[in-house]
């Protein structure tokens, strides 16, 4: 099997996805060739060919463009598979590539079981195993679902590819997340607020109970959509990416973008009422209950000792 | 002007899922059903913009069995003007290309100056759905947004990346945009609103007379995650859980050193 994998670029910089998508070929025990548009001086660890289109003329975010470039690339290499990170650039991407070419498309696959896909359903309570039926197909990867244990090595061979199309979308460059007080990454305890605390009002529970243990309080994503929280408390994918000695999830059921932003914690205690959250994955404890209940009661225990 | 939005009726994702008898998706016994959450960000803003151009009318589109009329009415109710429901007992089989080329088919020759949908559903997630309608229709698309404005023929908005960083892209209607949680605040339907959605227009066809084409996928199999050991599970009474809690809190942790 081939596959040609699709690596991005960033405001200048190469993205770490690469390492992940080189490491599911390497599982697949596939040969596998690159595409990226970005900068030669910004290439991956790789032992394989890389084509490469130079970002300064292709434009970082070009949908139409990057998908001309590799529809050519993969008309030379002739892939049986096409892998993209599942993030706003291969979720993007990847559709457009797949319909020109009549191809399934397998979006954030977490899994290779038994040689086929799995991909998560129903905020990961469910697995669905996937066939494409198409001769070819087009893959993206959740994120850190195929993290190698060790960085890839190797120099690349760079084949040049010249970008010409101008694209029917335009882009006007980016915008960067207002700078703010609260820098999570830094605290050693965090205890986090989700959907469950219910109203608004329920959030001063889960800052008493921080307080209480000298940690900064966070919040999942749908508080801070919600506007029951600044979206600088926002933990996970779209917000901030946090490893304290002590994460507390209070409330929250476990959303994959919520999980890829905290499981590296040293010690998750979650409080849920649902004793099949996907929160109990990845924590050391789980306590079944309302938080409602036992959050002001360990506050004040704590506050007691 | 006119205006699509393609709407997805999705379990509530706080239910507990069993697979069902043919293996190849949940049981729907005892699932309570709302509108896919990233679609009333979608519902809100096309509604939005027929506020800010008030000749527009507005189409909400949705695919499903009988019940999903349910979720079309609140669309409705929230401020568009007519539903276009293809009726089919089997959308659960179906993979997001079978999806989107239904979609296209219908408007293909509705000449929509804008399509909303939500950037990806609750269920399924595949984020595909919307990007494929704008392919195979050949207009351009914008996905994950956190930000939309529209005048004079161009749509201005705000992409979500990850970490916390925002792309500004722009591109010239016809077009389809594909709408991120976040992207504003969609109001919930007022009761007289919900008794006049009553009496609008909600237009339903068989899938079968739309030529559905082949599936590009096949579900093996669906089963629950494998529980990867987890960690201690604690139940019982609030107090003694606190004191259970402190507890662990002081010999796994030094966060009460």
């Amino acid at each position: 099997m081939k596959i040609l994998l699709v690596a991005e670029y960033r405001d200048g910089q190469l993205l770490g996805t690469s390492s992940e998508l080189i490491n599911f070929a390497t599982s697949m025990g596939a040969e596998s060739a690159m595409f990226l548009v970005g900068s030669e001086n910004k290439l991956p660890s790789y032992n394989g060919r890389i084509y490469l289109a130079d970002s300064g003329q292709a434009g970082e975010f070009n949908p139409d463009g990057h998908k001309q470039l590799l529809l050519e690339v993969i008309a030379k290499e002739q892939p049986q598979m096409v892998v993209l990170p599942h993030s706003s650039y291969g979720w993007d991407l990847a559709p457009r590539v797949a319909l020109a070419l009549k191809a399934a498309q397998i979006s954030e696959v977490v899994e290779v079981r038994d040689g086929h896909l799995v991909v998560p359903a129903c905020n990961a309570k469910l697995r669905r195993q996937l066939k494409p039926v198409t001769d070819n197909c087009v893959v993206t990867l959740q994120g850190g679902a195929f993290t190698p244990s060790e960085e890839p090595s190797g120099t690349p061979e760079v084949i040049k590819v010249e970008a010409t199309a101008a694209g029917a979308v335009q882009f006007h460059g980016y915008e960067e997340a207002a700078a703010t007080g609260v820098d999570l990454s830094k605290a050693d305890i965090i205890v986090s607020a989700g959907r469950g605390i219910g109203k608004p009002e329920n959030l001063e529970i889960i800052e008493n109970l921080a307080k209480a243990l000298k940690g900064e309080y966070g919040a999942s994503r749908p508080v801070v959509d919600a506007e029951w929280a600044d979206q600088s408390r926002q933990v996970g994918t779209t917000g901030q990416t946090v490893s304290p000695k002590l994460y507390v999830a209070c409330g929250i059921s476990g959303a994959i973008q919520h999980l890829a932003g905290m499981k590296k914690s040293e010690f998750v205690l979650a409080i849920n009422t649902d004793k099949d959250a996907p929160i109990g994955e990845i924590a050391d404890v789980l306590a079944v209950a309302d938080l409602k209940q036992l959050v002001p009661i360990l506050t004040e225990k704590l506050n007691a000792l | 002007m006119k205006i699509l939005v393609c709407i997805k009726q999705v379990p509530d994702m706080e239910s507990k899922f069993k697979v069902n008898a043919a293996g190849n998706w949940f049981d729907e016994t005892d699932l309570a059903w709302r509108m896919n959450e990233y679609d009333e960000y979608a519902v809100e803003q096309a509604v939005q913009l027929k506020e800010q151009n008030p000749d527009a009318e507005l189409t909400v589109l949705c695919i499903g069995p009988e019940r999903v009329k349910e979720t079309m009415k609140k669309a409705l109710a929230m401020g568009c003007d007519r539903g276009y429901h293809i009726a089919d007992n089997d959308s659960h089989l179906k993979d997001p290309f079978a999806i989107a080329s239904l979609i296209a088919g219908y408007a293909k020759d509705q000449s929509f100056d804008l399509i909303f949908t939500g950037m990806q559903s609750q269920d399924r997630g595949s984020a595909q759905v919307g990007v494929l309608v704008a392919e195979i229709l050949g207009i351009p698309s914008l996905t994950t947004l956190v930000e939309f404005s529209y005048a004079d023929g161009t749509i201005n908005a705000k992409r979500e990346l990850e970490g916390g960083t925002k792309a500004k892209v722009s591109c010239a209607t016809p077009a389809l945009v594909t709408c991120q949680l976040g992207l504003n605040t969609p109001r919930y339907p007022t009761l007289p609103n919900i008794m006049k959605a009553k009496k609008k227009e909600l237009l339903s066809v068989p899938v079968e007379e739309l030529n559905p084409p082949a599936l590009l996928i096949e579900t093996l199999q669906v089963a629950p995650p494998e529980k990867k050991g987890g960690g201690l599970i604690l139940e019982g009474d609030p107090a003694e859980l606190a004191d259970q809690l402190i507890k662990i809190l002081k010999e796994k942790t030094t966060a009460l050193a």
